[in-house]
């Protein structure tokens, strides 16, 4: 594959100190063929990575143009989308999605820049959550209301910009993918915090279906657009669809009811308890959402987990958290360490993972 | 932006046998797969969506074990109450996807429930009810409505059902404005929509089986109703029926009169057009659903001339 112009050499991973940004960094390394991985991000990452330089930048990537053009960067892997609006608060999601997207892209496309693949984590949330909904989004089916949840608006203005991007860029291969709900080891996100309540909170009169897709099948998504040049937008997500109160009873759990009127409210006042749960949350309770997921496994990918086997794994990881606790060692990112680690003479490193 | 269109969803559906031409192997580049190689090697469950499944609520939302519930419960009403009677209910394919048309009548549409028991009782067919989107912003009747096979009515949903499911479907293509009748308007069909079920049908290649139901409108008859009322509680009206003067607000509201149900099938209807196009001439599909309409009012007029009883049939 040395002839291949779009073969991912010299990655770059935004928001390295995510989740998703440090995975998807790991998985990465595994590929003897990428030369280069920089990780770009505020925080530092979250897990252990062996090769990956971890740049600092602030959240709107001022500096990314300077790093792309000193780097030669040949691909970038945008994770750093917020799809959690509990994190924090609206303006910094603005900040980092929109604006962090915008100047990226303006990066991406300067005119010395050798960038060739671009790969966008983007989330279902775009299609919105209302009753006249399909039962299934097509990647090409329209929302059926306008934005109504800040994140809903922010994704939507970022996939604008994408648009925009793919339109102004011919020669940059770009994949915008649309995740649905995540589950997975060490993730933590409103629904994974309701789920691990004692009672589970339903919507009185509601059971809508959910969706899922596990957090390895999410990673290997974004190296298999990576690795099959896939251009365009694929929705990700796992096959089937489960009734909220059965993700509840897989989990082990029983629920407990919340007012279907005023919910926004009774939503606030748990807030101070440590229930958190944002309108997207609370939209999706109600009417559930589902993704048809065959325009990515029609170009050859296999999901590892189905819906309701995300849900089971996520059932067996609470079991065990249960019996053994939070056992496992946490990393933490001590710049002296990983600078040695990296390029100290004296660490003798694997010639060539086989 | 390149997203997979319809074109797309017949070698999609069956994404988990999908073949890869010569071509298209000799185009792809083969992957290096170094990168996946530290995730988990493929679970023998990976596909099987009933897999770790508590409940069997399907896709859309239905249930066969709540349905089986309901129908048991329903059957006294369906048999004893209304009294059903069918004519040609062979005429309802026994299998392959079909798309059943009829009239809508009764403040609470009573026709409904009557014709899905019928064809799952008769036939042992699921069938699936296309209807407004407002069912599902009702607490518990919208969950419930959900299990008994009601599914919203879009065009997508209704595709996927009778193209790629082969599954019957049930719509009223009055939508709202037939239960809204008033009593002085009974078996009077409204306008057919646009003729958004003739160019589903075409899409789907699927017939269109048109059904006559007398019975319905006297089960539930309104003697007045408010559209702005209805509006105001989320309703789209808020009827005074027979039923509430006979039998108060309550029991009113709940309680049918033991009309006599009669129910025709008339010949199915197959469009002489190729499926998954684009876009169907506009006319002819107004064209067809206006023939649907008067097939089903003049079949319902001789079913009237023939009816000696409301009650008795």
């Amino acid at each position: 594959m040395s002839g291949d112009p779009y073969r991912p050499r010299r990655v770059l991973v935004t928001g390295i100190g995510t989740y998703w940004g440090s995975r998807v960094a790991r998985a990465l390394e595994a590929d003897p063929e990428v030369e280069v991985i920089v990780g770009l991000g505020v925080d530092p990452p979250e897990v252990e990575l062996e090769r990956t330089e971890y740049v600092r930048a602030d959240a709107s990537y001022s500096i990314l143009a300077r790093l792309i053009d000193a780097t030669r960067i040949d691909t970038v892997v945008h994770t750093h989308l917020v799809v959690d609006a509990s994190q924090m608060p609206a303006r910094a999601v603005h900040e980092i999605n929109v604006i962090g997207t915008m100047n990226l892209l303006a990066a991406v496309s300067a005119p010395d820049s050798a960038v060739r693949n671009l790969v966008v984590k983007s989330s279902t949330i775009v299609y919105g959550c209302s009753s006249g909904d399909p039962t299934w989004f097509r990647e090409d089916t329209p929302p059926t209301r306008p934005p109504t949840t800040r994140i809903q608006r922010s994704l939507t203005e970022v996939e604008g910009y994408v648009r925009d991007f793919v339109v102004d860029n011919p020669h940059v291969n770009l994949t915008l993918l649309r995740f649905c709900k995540v589950l997975g080891e060490g993730l933590e996100t409103p629904l994974t915090r309701a789920l691990r309540l004692p009672l589970v909170p339903h919507l009185a009169g509601f059971d809508p279906r959910f969706q899922f897709v596990h957090s390895d099948d999410v990673v290997r998504a974004m190296l298999f657009a990576l690795e099959r040049h896939l251009s365009g937008v694929y929705n990700v997500a796992g096959d089937g669809v489960v009734p909220w109160s059965e993700v509840a009873a897989i989990c082990g759990k029983r629920t407990v009811p919340l007012t279907p009127y005023g919910t926004a409210l009774a939503a606030r006042l748990m807030r101070p308890v440590g229930i958190d749960l944002p309108d997207e949350i609370l939209e999706l309770m109600r009417y559930g959402r589902g993704v048809d997921n065959r325009l990515l496994t029609a170009e050859g990918f296999e999901y590892r987990y189905t819906t309701a086997g995300a849900i089971d794994a996520f059932a067996r990881a609470l079991r065990l958290e249960r019996t053994v606790g939070n056992a496992r060692p946490v990393y933490r990112y001590q710049r002296d360490v990983e600078t040695f680690f990296r390029h100290s003479p004296a660490v003798i490193r694997d010639p060539e993972p086989t | 932006m390149t997203t997979g269109g319809r074109a797309r969803d017949d070698e999609a559906r069956t994404g988990k046998e999908f073949v890869r031409t010569g071509e298209e192997i000799a185009t792809t580049p083969s992957p290096p797969g170094h990168a996946l190689e530290h995730l988990p090697a493929s679970r023998p469950d990976a596909t099987d969506q009933d897999a770790h499944r508590l409940g069997d609520v399907d896709e859309w939302g239905r249930s066969e074990r709540w349905r089986e519930v309901a129908r048991r419960a329903y059957d006294p009403i369906y048999r004893r109450w209304f009294r059903v009677e069918w004519e040609g209910l062979e005429r309802i394919p026994t299998e392959g996807g079909a798309l059943l048309i009829s009239n809508h009548a009764a403040a609470i549409p009573s026709d409904a429930p009557v014709i899905m028991h019928g064809i799952e009782t008769e036939l042992d067919r699921p069938v699936y009810g296309l209807a407004d989107h407002m069912f599902r912003d009702l607490p518990v009747i919208g969950t419930l409505w959900s299990r008994m096979g009601g599914v919203v009515g879009h065009p997508d949903n209704a595709y996927r059902l009778l193209r790629e499911q082969h599954q019957l479907v049930l719509t009223f293509p009055e939508g709202e404005k037939g239960p809204a009748k008033t009593y002085r308007e009974r078996y009077q069909l409204r306008r057919f929509g646009r003729g958004g079920f003739v160019e589903i049908a075409m899409r789907a290649g699927v017939p269109v089986v048109p059904i006559a139901v007398v019975g319905a409108e006297e089960s539930m008859p309104i003697v007045a109703r408010s559209i702005s009322a209805g509006r105001a509680l989320g309703l789209p009206y808020l009827p005074l029926t027979a039923n509430h003067l006979l039998l108060g607000p309550l029991l009113g509201t709940v309680a049918y009169l033991p009309a006599k149900f009669r129910i025709r099938v008339l010949d199915p209807i197959r469009f002489d057009v190729p499926p998954d196009q684009d876009r169907y001439s506009r006319s002819r599909i107004v064209e067809e659903a206006e023939g649907v309409r008067q097939r089903i009012q003049d079949e319902l007029h001789l079913m009237l001339a023939d009816r000696r009883s409301v009650w008795f049939g």
